[in-house]
Formats: C-alpha cells, structure tokens, sequence
C-alpha cells in the first residue's frame, strides 16, 4: 500500500532517488511556468484579448480581491507569494485526473515545505511593514508573559498547515485506492470527484490562512485618538 | 499471549478506537459551525461573502483534528514502527 509518492521511484543512483514527489512537482512547475509564458507573450489591453488572457485575468484578479478582503491593503505586494501558493496546490488536486499522477502534496515533505515558505515570510512581510524593532514587539503583546505562548502559536500553527494538506491529500489517494479493490468502477468515481472538491478547498484554505497570518503580522497598529481634541459635533 | 499478538492486537483496536472518536467529535463541532453560519445567513444575506469565507476556514480549522486523528490510525495500521520491529524479527529468526 503506497502512503505517498515519495515511495514510487522512478531511478535511483546511490543517495539520490528521482521519486514520484519531485518528478511531479517538476511537471507541475513546468506546466505552469511554461503556459504563463506562452499566454503572456502578447498581452492586449484593448476589448479584444484572447480566451487564455481572460482566463488569467480572472484568476489573478479573483485572488487579489480575496486578499484584499483577508484584510491586506496592498494585495499586490502578496500577490506573488499567495498567488502561487493557491495555483501550485490547486493544480496539484486538479491533476488527479491524469491517470497515473500522484499529488505531491500528497507527501509530508512537500507540505512541510510549503508551510516553511509560510513560516518564513510572515516575519519577512511583517519585518518589511513594521521594521525589525516593530515586528519583535508584536511578540511580547499584550504582556511580556505572552512570548513563549506567541512563539510556540506560530510554530504549531506551521505544523497544522503542513499536518491539514497532507492528511486531506493522502486521504483522498489512499480512499480511491482502498476503494478500487472493493468495489471497482462507481463508487472510486464518486470518490475522485470529492477528492477534487476537497483539493481545491484545502488549496483555497491554505492560502486564506497564510494571508490571514500576513495580516496579523503586518496589520499597522493604529494610534489612540487625541483625548484633547473636541468630539465631533452631535447632529 | 506473546508480545506479538499483543502489539496487533493493541495497534488494530486503537487505529478503530481513534478513527472513532476522532470523527466524531469534529463532526458535532462542525455541524453547530454550520447550524450558527445559517442562522446569520438568513438574518444578513448581504453578508454572505464574508461569513461563507469565514465559515470555511472555520470548518477547516476543525477538520483539522480529525485529519491528525486519521493520520494517526493510518500510521498504526500501515507504517507501525512496532509490527515492523517484530516483523524484522521473524523475518531474521526464520532466516536463521
């Protein structure tokens, strides 16, 4: 029984595996990297754009208004980072269909990977907001009591991001294939069309989540109002 | 009744036992997530961007721990590390 693909491996020399995680994360970065290319070597801005523009368009406009709706003013300046995040795990669950094709997120490696990414740019993107001297106060809020509490917070919160991609992966892969020597042909359908659904939600979560992260990392505290000015006047 | 029986039979009731009550717990939680989501759905339509949004990273935070309870049963049933020890140590004493 094949928990992940990190088990099927294609060559092998020695230390070095060419396993199935890397092989389709190469493919899958291929894919993408490669049709953004060939869709964005002419772009138009005209009414008139080809089908694959407005297809990127929207995409790219979609995940830009959920993060600015997550409570980040400036979505572009995250839009490289969340962006990618959400195409590279949601095309990882749509490419089930392929016969054949294990999803890498379905390995513990690559989901640790991807919540390191997360745990390392939070500091960075709240470092950049708030300075070194800003960020680090936000750890020792509201007490000083706080900071092992804060810290050990934002070290599980790293591990159940990686914990909730891998476990919904690999249950999906491994109900299909349980599944497939009971009762072949129908219900495994029925199975691989909920392990779509569940692909992109996670996807989905996963990016809502680190930029709900960002936020609170780089969510400018404002100040107190002056208690000398006069109120408005009442209407 | 030998140390081997005893770690399958240990492993098997617990992997049942965990998937159990790890689904169950989760569910209950879930269901009053969504009960409450459609409670304020009703009461404020022009909302329902936000609480969707927020119910379902809500529901993902709390199926979270019923995947940690299905990854634990799966560890128990397919890559225990103590089935694997005893089976190492059949497999060198038929060896032998």
């Amino acid at each position: 029984m094949r928990l992940s693909p990190d088990q099927l491996i294609f060559w092998q020399h020695g230390v070095f595996k060419l396993n199935g995680t890397i092989a389709f994360t190469w493919g899958l970065m291929l894919v993408l990297v490669v049709g953004s290319k060939l869709i964005t070597r002419k772009l138009s801005t005209e009414l008139k754009r080809s089908r694959w523009q407005n297809l990127l368009e929207i995409i790219v406009t979609a995940i830009e208004k959920q993060i600015e709706e997550v409570g980040l003013p400036h979505p572009e300046k995250y839009l490289g980072f969340l962006g990618t995040l959400f195409l590279f795990v949601a095309l990882a669950a749509v490419c089930t269909v392929i016969p054949g094709y294990a999803p890498p997120t379905g390995s513990l490696s690559t989901t640790a990977s991807l919540a390191l990414c997360v745990f390392v740019a939070v500091p960075m993107f709240g470092i950049e907001q708030q300075g070194l001297g800003g960020y680090l106060k936000t750890y020792v809020q509201p007490t000083v009591i706080m900071l092992p509490f804060n810290f050990i917070s934002e070290l599980s919160r790293t591990l159940a991001l990686a914990v909730r991609l891998f476990g919904n992966m690999m249950s999906g892969a491994m109900i299909i294939a349980i599944l497939l020597t009971i009762t072949p042909y129908v219900f495994p359908l029925v199975m691989t069309v909920l392990g779509l659904l569940t692909g992109m939600v996670q996807a989905y979560i996963f990016t809502i989540l680190a930029a709900v992260y960002i936020a609170a990392a780089t969510r400018v505290r404002k100040p107190k109002p002056d208690s000398r000015v006069a109120p408005a006047p009442g209407h | 009744m030998d140390s081997s029986t005893l770690i399958a039979v240990a492993s098997i009731a617990t992997a049942g036992l965990t998937t159990g009550i790890g689904c169950m717990c989760p569910a209950l939680g879930e269901g009053r997530a969504v009960a409450t989501a459609l409670t304020s759905l009703a009461q404020q339509p022009d909302a329902s961007a936000t609480i969707t949004r927020t119910l379902f990273v809500g529901l993902a935070m709390i199926e979270s721990t019923a995947i940690y309870c299905f990854v634990v049963s799966m560890i128990l049933i397919f890559a225990n590390p103590f089935w694997n020890h005893v089976i190492a140590g059949a497999t060198q004493a038929a060896g032998k």
